[in-house]
Parts: structure tokens; C-alpha cells; sequence
């Protein structure tokens, strides 16, 4: 089965990213397949590569980067929600003339299009948060 | 590219946080894909239908004002329940009047909230491809 994933919850105030990190794993371990992981609300501060919990704590943002590289996953985080809580990536950034710019390499910064589209072409969708 | 049923649950309150915004974006954003698209506003949800309301005194967006708008996207199906608003000592007159132009009645001014029991909603629930909840 070809999942799509929504998380929409911040990751330092719900499990969701987590959840959904596990989700995604043993789906991929299970020999299903993962369309597009698709960041939106407060989600998309996972994506902030200056983030910095204490060093006994999860960092999230990372994990997801390793999972994404592992088995080639596309991260995508909404463009509307990041930019009104200061994820940019470094394109947009310049478009826009802050200085600076904190999206993890292994994201992209996309339309709402992405998610819609993820959910119509995917045989389901799965939301945490 | 197929057509899906998809449906929107609102829960929240219109003024509480930018959900019931970031929520109408997606909808929106989704009637470009000419899909099946309907909502529904359960729990505090309802408020967002409120009439009378005047976000623009607290410097609040007024959602409320966009859902006019939605019957222009081809969204026409807009469901609320009647437990939700019952629980909340509301009732059907207290939430504004959505309309559209219903193209299977040629094209006749039509109202767009239909009011559904809580049982109906679920069964509805079970009936679709996709369920977002904001």
C-alpha cells in the first residue's frame, strides 16, 4: 500500500513528529511504500536546522533527514506555514531579504498542491497532530 | 488524476488560534484539483459559523466572511451537526446563510449547510477517501 503522510502538531509540544517518524518506518520496514511526507502548521519547525534540544533529547528534525535519506523520501513543508514561523530556505530567504536562513537540507519548501496531491495519489492518507 | 471524496472537519474555534485559517487554505487550495470536496464543523467548530461576527475589532481574521465565498469554488457541500450546536445553546438561525448556485438544480440560488445528526455524520465519515481535521 502507498501511504501519504500529514503531521501537523509541533514537535515540542506533541509526540505527533515522533509518532509519525515511527509510522513511517515500519510502514517502509513492512514493504509499503510512502508517497510524500507533507509538514504543515507548527510541524514545519522540524525542518529548522538551528532547533537545539538538550543533548539526552531527540532531535526530530535529524531523524527525519536519516529516514528520508535511508529509503529516499520526499519532505516537504508548506510554504505559508513556514514562512509565518521562520523556516526559510535559503532561495526564499534571499527573495525576501532576511539574512538569514535555517531550512534543513533535506526538506523542500512547497504549495499546499503538495499535500492535495498526496492525498489523491496515495491509497491512503495518514495524519498525526 | 482520480476523484476522491474529501472531506473537511473543523473542530476549533475561529479565533483561538490560525487553525480555522490554515484549514480554509487547504480547502481552497484543493478545489483547483476538482475533487469530490465537502466540510464539516463539529465540537467548537460551529462557532467559526457564527453570524454577527466582528473579528476585525481584536485584529482577527474574518473566516466566517471567506466561507461566502466557497460556493464560487465549487464547494457545496457543508455539513454541520446538530449535537454541536445543541451542546452549545445554539441553533440553526444563529449561523450565517451560505449559498450557491447549484448546477444539478439549473443553477438555483441553494442553501449550503445541511444539518446532520451525529450518527449521520459518522456514517458519512466511513463514506470518504480522505478526512482532513483542522
Amino acid at each position: 500500500m502507498q501511504f501519504a503522510i500529514l503531521i501537523k502538531s509541533d514537535p515540542n509540544q506533541s509526540p505527533a513528529v515522533l509518532s509519525a517518524l515511527k509510522f513511517t518506518r515500519a510502514a517502509l520496514e513492512a514493504g509499503h511504500s510512502i508517497q510524500r511526507i507533507f509538514f504543515y502548521q507548527d510541524a514545519v519547525t522540524t525542518a529548522s536546522d538551528m532547533l537545539s534540544p538538550p543533548q539526552n533529547e531527540e532531535r526530530v528534525g535529524e531523524l527525519w533527514s536519516e529516514l528520508a535519506a535511508k529509503y529516499d523520501l520526499e519532505l516537504v513543508v508548506c510554504i505559508a506555514a513556514a514562512q509565518r514561523r521562520g523556516v526559510w530556505s535559503e532561495a526564499e530567504a534571499g527573495r525576501l531579504g532576511y539574512k538569514a536562513h535555517n531550512l534543513r537540507k533535506d526538506y523542500t519548501i512547497s504549495g499546499l498542491g503538495q499535500l492535495i496531491e498526496a492525498s489523491i495519489e496515495s491509497d491512503r492518507l495518514v495524519s498525526f497532530g | 488524476m482520480a476523484t476522491k471524496k474529501i472531506m473537511y472537519v473543523n473542530r476549533v474555534t475561529p479565533h483561538g488560534g490560525i487553525t480555522a485559517k490554515e484549514s480554509l487554505d487547504v480547502v481552497l487550495i484543493s478545489a483547483a484539483f476538482d475533487q469530490d470536496v465537502a466540510l464539516a464543523f463539529i465540537d467548537d467548530g460551529v462557532y467559526q459559523l457564527l453570524k454577527g461576527q466582528e473579528p476585525e475589532k481584536t485584529g482577527s481574521r474574518h473566516v466566517a466572511k471567506s466561507f461566502a465565498a466557497l460556493g464560487d469554488y465549487d464547494v457545496r457541500k457543508i455539513y454541520v451537526e446538530q449535537e454541536s450546536l445543541t451542546e452549545r445553546g445554539l441553533s440553526e438561525a444563529d449561523l450565517v446563510d451560505l449559498r450557491h448556485e447549484n448546477p444539478e438544480d439549473d443553477y438555483r440560488d441553494t442553501a449550503s449547510i445541511r444539518f446532520i445528526s451525529r450518527e449521520k455524520l459518522a456514517r458519512l465519515f466511513s463514506r470518504q477517501d480522505v478526512l482532513f481535521t483542522f
